[in-house]
């Protein structure tokens, strides 16, 4: 019961700090819509090459684009902690009774509903572009972006605590988050790679949420990959918030 | 309200183990002004950490707030209120909403919280700037914000860090008067600092701390007379330690000390010692660059313990 209600009041708090700069909503948009723009349209002479997937060049591609979406959100949510950090803030919460769960919690739970309304501006925009969503699709959709997001996020905010400088922080998640996007089969699907990448790609959590994704908007709703990936971002999602959690209960000296 | 035995904190590092805090026996009582004196690096801010439950003791005992710190930290959260050296606020939140955050985290339902908070910006006088980012503060005002979200949940016991650390003169007078309110209505108050004067015009009882341990303890009158009598500093150009090795062995001088080409002889009677160190000097052909009779102060209790100035140590 005061672990909810610390977590809604964290909530509230890191919302409100997001909202009184709500240019972040619109900056994490803008790389994908760049995707949208300047990358997509190479994909369309590429339908007909066999292995593509079917479905059309934008039903193949946003879904995808919407778990890098995910990935690149949360895996910069620790720079805002790092900054509370030396501004003493964490230091002030973790002397006060609040549950040290809500400390991870109530940015989490921020960080994803960033990432879902961040979802459905791209899904709208790639409408005219030609996506067909489906309900289902969409619904499916922001349950793995959601799933992401806890994950990805409360891992970020593990690595911000241990590190607690933008320098090392910065380069560990650019250098982790490259090859978790490249060998998520996000740009052009992994059924075009060589059967060597194919293999290393199926060590990466993302991929089955890649293929989830895109087998939901592709009219293959009830495959068991979406159920495969749906349980792979709840797993990694449940690693996460521990990891994170612990971070947070121990001291920080 | 705050009762230590042999607190000890170790740090571990590559280097091998740093002993930060070396066995703290502390107690202080409901209601009065503690003060931690003592050079950066003494340990202060790491036993201050340990009894506001931020970091865990390597071994001893303590009980904060009538709670046992190492069994029910938990318990002792409620009834402290902690304001950092390096602030509490995020700069793009308003002052009024960290308070109100501030007392929610504590239960407080929102109606409660929003009345605290005005009374906290009333008497803190913050109402100019309450509702404007922090990051738009000034030094004391921010000082005062962080003093405030400290005070929210109306704790009985309060840790302030160097509260006056950073600040002009004009504010750390302001923030004395402050902590002297707390004392009024019965807040005990438990601080450090490196100041001598603040510990001095402050406190009610200092703890004076170096390489982790306590050295000296009582108010700060009692220390001073412990160091007993008057302090005449001999200066000469480049012989104070021949000075030193003089005048240590004549029968009027209690105790010396030689530091920044400056020795500092402890007398019972300046008046009369004067004379007599100016016939010592003078019979060797040593010329005398100054000489000055100086009341005990707190530095020279610090001298008298660990044998450097505090000045310097810092």
């Amino acid at each position: 019961m005061k672990m909810l209600r610390d977590t809604w009041l964290m909530f509230q708090r890191y919302l409100m700090v997001f909202l009184r700069n709500p240019a972040w909503v619109v900056i994490g948009v803008l790389q994908p819509v760049l995707y949208l723009v300047l990358f997509a349209p190479l994909l369309k002479s590429l339908t007909e090459t066999p292995g593509f997937p079917s479905g059309g060049a934008y039903n193949v591609f946003v879904p995808g684009l919407l778990i890098q979406l995910g990935l690149f959100g949360a895996s910069g949510v620790g720079f805002g902690l790092i900054a509370e950090l030396r501004a003493g803030v964490i230091e002030r919460f973790r002397v006060t009774p609040v549950s040290r769960f809500a400390l991870l919690l109530g940015r989490a739970l921020r960080d994803i509903l960033t990432l879902v309304v961040q979802s459905l501006i791209l899904l709208l925009l790639a409408i005219p572009f030609g996506l067909h969503p489906t309900v289902s699709g969409v619904f499916v959709m922001l349950g793995l972006v959601a799933l992401i997001g806890l994950g990805m996020s409360s891992l970020a905010y593990a690595a911000a605590l241990a590190l607690k400088s933008e320098d090392s922080y910065a380069p560990l998640i650019f250098t982790l988050s490259l090859p978790l996007l490249l060998l998520s089969g996000v740009l052009l699907p992994l059924q075009l790679a060589p059967e060597w990448l194919q293999h290393i790609a199926q060590a990466n959590p993302l991929s089955y949420a890649v293929t989830a994704a895109r087998d939901v908007f592709n009219g293959h709703g009830a495959d068991p990959d979406v159920f495969k990936g749906l349980a792979i971002m709840a797993a990694l999602a449940v690693v996460g918030v521990l990891v994170g959690a612990r971070r947070f209960s121990r001291a920080i000296a | 309200m705050i009762e230590t035995h042999n607190l000890r904190k170790t740090f571990k590092s590559r280097k091998g183990a740093v002993e930060a805090v070396a066995g703290v026996d502390l107690d202080v009582k409901k209601g009065e002004i503690f003060g931690f004196l003592g050079p950066n690096g003494a340990g202060k801010t790491t036993t201050l950490r340990m009894l506001s439950t931020l970091l865990p003791p390597t071994s001893g005992e303590a009980t904060v707030a009538g709670y046992d710190l190492l069994h029910n930290a938990a318990k002792v959260r409620y009834e402290i209120g902690y304001v950092s050296q390096e602030g509490s606020s995020a700069p793009e939140v308003p002052g009024r909403s960290e308070l109100i955050m501030q007392g929610r985290l504590y239960g407080m339902n929102k109606a409660r919280a929003q009345q605290r908070a005005i009374e906290l910006i009333t008497a803190l006088e913050l109402a100019d700037c309450a509702d404007r980012a922090t990051k738009t503060y000034s030094g004391g005002q921010k000082r005062r914000l962080d003093i405030g979200i400290g005070l929210m949940h109306l704790p009985q016991l309060l840790f302030l860090d160097e509260p006056t650390t950073g600040l002009d003169p004009q504010s750390r007078a302001r923030m004395w008067e402050e902590v002297r309110k707390l004392r009024d209505i019965g807040t005990t108050v438990f601080l450090t600092t490196h100041y001598l004067e603040e510990a001095d015009a402050l406190c009610d009882r200092i703890a004076i701390i170096d390489h982790g341990k306590i050295v000296a303890l009582g108010t700060p009158d009692e220390l001073k007379r412990e160091v007993a009598g008057d302090v005449v500093v001999v200066g000469t150009d480049d012989a104070s330690d021949r000075v030193l090795h003089l005048l240590r062995g004549q029968p009027f001088v209690r105790e010396a000390t030689v530091g920044d080409g400056l020795v500092r002889l402890y007398v019972d009677r300046g008046e009369t010692a004067m004379p007599q160190i100016l016939r010592v000097l003078d019979a060797e052909g040593i010329p005398l660059a100054s000489l000055s009779l100086n009341r005990p102060s707190l530095d020279d209790v610090f001298l008298r313990q660990t044998g450097r100035s505090l000045r310097d140590a810092a």
